[in-house]
C-alpha cells in the first residue's frame, strides 16, 4: 500500500460515536444561534451576546466538565453545586478576614483545597470501597450544603477591595465591540472566569485524549471488566477522575465568586442537574465510555442560549426556560439513541 | 522432550462451597503446540483456565512456567500477563468504545502522555503481519466479532506471550471467520507459542489441535495426542464411559405410535439461541434430544416452548398453524415445559408445595379467576399422592424438600394443566436413583395415557429406557435421528461423536 492511499484511508475513517454526538450538538448550537440572529436580531447580532453567555455560565462550563469526566468513567457526581456554595462561602469569609493581594491567591487555593478534599473523599468511597457513586455524591452534596450553612446562615458579601478589583477586571476587545446609540464604541468585555472556563475545556480535552489517565477513564467507562483485564489500574483511574472532578468544582466555586462576589447557602442550586443535562446534550452517555468536553462546552452553550432566547421573548418566565431545557434534553437523548442504534445495526451488517 | 515444556500444572485443587471444581488436575503444555482442553460443561475447564490466569486462587498444587524460576505465583490477571500467559476469553474483553490501536496497547504504554501516532503505526504493522483485516484507528465496535477476537489475540501476541489461552473463541463466529482464526492460530504455533484451545466443537478440535487433555467432573481423565484418540473415544472419555464394556441396554423399542396423529410439528424453528431445525412428535410418543452438554439440546426445546426469542419457523399443532412466541402461548396450546435448572427456572423457593403445584394452572386460568382454597387443596392432595411426594404438609415451603421431591412438585405443576405435550429437560438431574426410576416410569405411563413427551437427559441409559426415538445433536446441529434397532448405547455414542474416527 502506498503512502498516498494510506493517507486517504485515514481520512475516510468514520467518526467515532463520541465525535458524531459532539458534531450533532455543535451543529444544533450553530443552527439555533443562527435562527436567533435571524428572527430575534438585536442582541444576538452583537458579539457581546456570546461573551455574556460565557460570562454568566463560566462556572457551569467548569462543573459540566467535572461531570463529563466522571460520566465517561461510568460514574456520576452530583455534589458539584454543593461544593460551589461551600467554596463561595468559605472564600468570602476568608477574604473578609484578610487583606492584601496574597489573600486572593490564598482564597483560590482554599477553593481548590475544598474541591480536592471532596473529590478525594468521594473518589475513595466510590473506587476503593465500591459504593454507588450516586449515593456517595448525594451525601457529598448534603454535606457541602450543610457546611455552607454552618459557616454562615446569612449571605456574606465580599468586602475585600483587591478582590472586588479583580471581579471588575475585564478583558476588552475593541474590534469585537459595537457602536452605541450615542456614537461611543463599546468594546466586547470578557470576564476572567470565562477565560478560565475556556482554558479548563481545552486542558480537559487534552487530558482526556492524550494523557494515559484520560484514555484509562474511557476504557473503564466502556467496559470495567475489560479495562481490568487489559491491565489498567481501574481503581486508581476512577479515584483520580473524582479527584479531578472535585478540583474542578472547587475552581468553579471560585469562578462563581468572581462573577457574583458573595457567599450564600442557596447559591448554584440545581446547577448539578444543569451540568448533567449539558454533558448529555454534548454527547456524553450516562452509561459511560462515550463523551467529549468540547461537546459538553456546546451543551452548556445550547442550554444557555435557549434561556437567553426565552428571556428576550414574550414568554420570559423561568418555567418556560425549564420546559425548553427539558424538551431539548429529551430531544437529544432520543436523537442519540436513534443514531447509535442505527450505527450498531449498520456495524452488524 | 522435557525442554519443550512451557507450562506445567500439577495437582491443582480448587474448592468451591459445596463442590470440588478441580481435584488434583495436571496439565502440560509444550512449545508450538495447540492443546485442546476438553470436557462437558461443568467438567472444570473454565476453572482450570481461571486458576492459570489468576482470576481464582488455587487451593493446592503448583504451576511452573518456562524461564519463570521455581514456581510461578499468579494472583491476578496482571501477574499472569507478566510471566507470559495471555488469555482471550469467549466474551471479548476489550473496550468497544476505544480504537483498535488503543485496545492493543492500553494498560501497557510507558509515560503519562501517550503518543498514539507511534502506537497506531505499530498496531498497523502488527495487524498486517498477522493478516488481521482491521485498521489501527478504527473504533473497535465497528469491527466484526471475529476481528475483535483477533485484535485481542494480536494484543496477546505483541506481549510476547509464551502461553496463549483461547477460551471458546469460536462460539460466536461463522465458518469463514473460524477458518480465519485457525489460520492465525497455526501461524502463531509456527512461531513457537503454546496455545491452549478450549472448545466444545469436536470437529474443530480435530482440525487444529495436536494434543487433547480431557477433564470430567473436575478430574483429569487423561492426556492424548489427537491422532491416537478417535472421536468416539474422546466422547466416551468426556462422558465417563468405557467403550469396551458398553453394555447395550434394552431399548423400549418402537411402539406403535407411527399411526397416531402428529401433535406437534415444527419446520425451520429457530430462536435467538438455536439454529433452524425440523421436529415433530406424535400422540403418545416419547422422544428425546441427546448430545453432549452444550450441544444445543436445551436451546432447541426452549424454542418449542417460546422460552427464548423465537426468530423463525412454522409450527403446527394437531394440524393447525399456530404461533408460539412466549411460554404463555405455548401453555395455552397444551405444551408444558419442565426447565433444566430447577433452582433458577422451576421452583419458587419460599412458596408452599401447594402454591408451587397450582402455579401453572393459575397462570393459564388468568389471575382474575382465582381458584377456591378447597379446590387448590384437593388438587395438591391428589398429586402429592399420585407422585408420592414426600412432604410434611401442603404448606411446607418447597425449599425444604429434597431435590427429587422438588422435581416431582414441578412435574405435578405441569401435569395439573393436562398438557398434550410435555417437555422434560433433565428431570432426573441431581436426584436419587429411586426417584429417577419413578420419574422414568411416570413418563412411560403418561405416554400410555396418550400424552406426548420429549425427554432430555445426560444419561444415555435413561433415554434408551424411555424414548422410542432419539434426536442426536452435535455442535448445535441435529446430526441424526435414531429409532428401533439403532437405539443402542454404542450407536448413540458414535452418532454423538460423528465423523469417520
Amino acid at each position: 500500500m502506498s503512502d498516498k492511499t494510506q493517507v486517504r484511508n485515514r481520512r475516510r475513517e468514520p467518526l467515532t460515536d463520541a465525535q458524531l454526538l459532539m458534531t450533532i450538538s455543535i451543529g444544533i448550537f450553530v443552527a439555533m444561534y443562527a435562527l436567533a440572529m435571524i428572527f430575534m436580531g438585536g442582541g444576538f447580532l452583537k458579539a457581546q451576546q456570546i461573551f455574556d453567555i460565557l460570562n454568566d455560565n463560566s462556572y457551569l462550563i467548569i462543573i459540566a466538565c467535572a461531570l463529563t469526566i466522571v460520566m465517561i468513567g461510568g460514574g456520576i457526581n452530583i455534589s458539584v453545586g454543593g461544593v460551589i456554595s461551600l467554596t463561595c462561602m468559605a472564600c468570602a469569609i476568608f477574604l473578609n478576614a484578610h487583606t492584601g493581594g496574597l489573600s486572593i491567591a490564598l482564597s483560590a487555593l482554599l477553593a481548590l483545597g475544598i474541591g480536592l478534599a471532596f473529590g478525594a473523599g468521594m473518589g475513595f468511597l466510590v473506587s476503593y470501597l465500591e459504593i454507588q457513586p450516586f449515593i456517595v455524591s448525594l451525601a457529598g452534596m448534603f454535606l457541602a450544603r450543610g457546611l455552607t450553612t454552618i459557616l454562615s446562615v446569612n449571605p456574606v458579601k465580599v468586602t475585600h477591595e483587591g478582590f472586588l478589583e479583580v471581579v471588575k477586571a475585564k478583558i476588552k476587545i475593541p474590534w469585537l465591540g459595537y457602536v452605541a446609540q450615542n456614537g461611543n464604541l463599546i468594546p466586547a468585555k470578557i470576564e476572567i472566569g470565562a477565560v478560565v472556563a475556556v482554558c479548563v475545556v481545552i486542558l480537559m480535552y487534552l487530558l482526556l485524549c492524550y494523557v494515559k489517565l484520560g484514555r484509562n477513564i474511557y476504557a473503564l467507562g466502556g467496559n470495567n471488566q475489560s479495562a481490568l483485564m487489559l491491565g489498567i489500574n481501574v481503581k486508581r483511574s476512577r479515584f483520580l477522575s473524582y479527584v479531578i472532578s472535585g478540583l474542578l468544582s472547587g475552581l468553579a466555586g471560585f469562578v462563581f465568586l468572581l462573577h457574583k462576589p458573595a457567599g450564600n447557602a442557596s447559591v448554584a442550586m440545581r446547577s448539578e442537574m444543569d451540568a448533567i443535562a449539558a454533558s448529555i446534550i454534548g454527547g456524553t452517555l450516562l452509561t459511560g465510555g462515550v463523551g467529549n468536553v468540547i461537546g459538553t462546552f456546546f451543551g452548556v452553550m445550547i442550554l444557555a442560549t435557549i434561556q437567553k432566547i426565552i428571556a428576550l421573548s414574550p414568554l420570559n418566565a423561568s418555567w418556560w426556560q425549564d420546559m425548553a431545557s427539558g424538551a431539548m434534553l429529551g430531544f437529544f437523548i432520543i436523537l442519540q439513541s436513534v443514531v447509535l442504534a442505527n450505527r450498531a445495526k449498520k456495524a452488524q451488517k | 522432550m522435557q525442554n519443550d515444556v512451557v507450562l506445567k500444572m500439577r495437582g491443582i485443587v480448587k474448592q468451591f462451597p459445596g463442590t470440588r471444581a478441580l481435584d488434583h488436575v495436571d496439565f502440560t503444555l509444550r512449545k508450538g503446540e495447540i492443546h485442546a482442553l476438553m470436557g462437558e460443561n461443568g467438567a472444570g475447564k473454565s476453572t482450570l483456565i481461571k486458576v492459570l490466569t489468576g482470576v481464582y486462587g488455587k487451593d493446592a498444587g503448583s504451576i511452573w512456567i518456562e524461564g519463570g524460576g521455581d514456581e510461578a505465583h499468579i494472583h491476578s490477571p496482571q501477574d499472569a500477563q507478566n510471566i507470559g500467559i495471555s488469555t482471550v476469553y469467549q466474551e471479548i474483553t476489550l473496550c468497544p468504545n476505544l480504537t483498535v490501536a488503543e485496545n492493543m496497547f492500553i494498560g501497557r504504554t510507558s509515560g503519562s502522555v501517550v503518543h498514539w501516532k507511534d502506537y497506531e503505526k505499530r498496531a498497523d504493522e502488527l495487524l498486517k503481519n498477522l493478516g488481521i483485516p482491521a485498521r489501527a484507528k478504527q473504533e473497535l465496535s465497528r469491527c466484526s466479532l471475529a476481528v475483535q477476537q483477533m485484535v485481542a489475540i494480536a494484543r496477546a501476541v505483541d506481549m510476547k506471550c509464551k502461553v496463549l489461552i483461547l477460551d471458546e473463541p469460536t462460539s460466536s463466529l461463522d465458518d469463514k471467520e473460524v477458518a480465519m482464526l485457525f489460520g492465525l492460530m497455526r501461524d502463531l504455533k509456527a512461531r513457537g507459542v503454546g496455545i491452549v484451545f478450549v472448545t466444545h466443537f469436536l470437529e474443530q478440535v480435530y482440525e487444529v489441535s495436536d494434543r487433547i487433555t480431557v477433564l470430567r467432573n473436575g478430574q483429569l481423565v487423561g492426556e492424548f495426542t489427537t491422532e491416537e484418540l478417535p472421536q468416539v473415544e474422546l466422547v466416551a472419555k468426556m462422558m465417563g464411559k468405557d467403550l469396551n464394556d458398553l453394555a447395550d441396554f434394552e431399548a423400549v423399542g418402537e411402539k406403535s405410535t407411527g399411526a397416531n396423529e402428529v401433535v406437534y410439528e415444527a419446520s425451520g424453528l429457530s430462536s435467538s439461541e438455536c439454529r433452524p431445525y425440523d421436529f415433530n412428535i406424535r400422540r403418545g410418543e416419547v422422544n428425546g434430544f441427546t448430545g453432549l452438554l452444550g450441544s444445543g439440546r436445551s436451546e432447541s426445546v426452549r424454542a418449542i416452548f417460546g422460552a427464548d426469542r423465537v426468530t423463525g419457523g412454522k409450527v403446527r399443532i394437531k394440524g393447525k398453524d399456530v404461533k408460539i412466541t412466549n411460554p404463555h402461548e405455548a401453555m395455552k396450546n397444551g405444551i408444558g415445559y419442565l426447565p433444566e435448572d430447577r433452582k433458577r427456572d422451576g421452583i419458587i423457593a419460599d412458596l408452599s408445595v401447594r402454591e408451587n403445584i397450582i402455579l401453572a394452572l393459575q397462570v393459564m386460568k388468568g389471575f382474575f379467576h382465582p381458584m377456591s382454597k378447597a379446590q387448590m387443596t384437593q388438587f395438591a392432595d391428589e398429586y402429592i399422592k399420585a407422585l408420592k411426594i414426600k412432604t410434611a404438609s401442603q404448606d411446607t415451603p418447597i425449599k425444604s424438600l429434597s431435590g427429587g421431591n422438588q422435581q416431582k412438585v414441578i412435574l405435578a405443576r405441569w401435569l395439573l394443566t393436562h398438557p398434550d405435550y410435555l417437555i422434560l429437560d433433565e428431570p432426573t438431574r441431581g436426584i436419587d436413583v429411586g426417584t429417577k426410576l419413578e420419574i422414568q416410569k411416570l413418563v412411560l405411563k403418561l405416554a400410555e395415557e396418550n400424552m406426548s413427551v420429549t425427554f432430555i437427559s445426560s444419561e444415555i441409559e435413561e433415554m434408551l429406557r424411555t424414548c422410542s426415538r432419539l434426536i442426536v445433536m452435535r455442535d448445535r446441529k441435529i446430526v441424526g435421528e435414531l429409532k428401533g434397532e439403532q437405539l443402542t448405547q454404542s450407536t448413540v455414542m458414535k452418532t454423538i461423536a460423528g465423523g469417520e474416527q
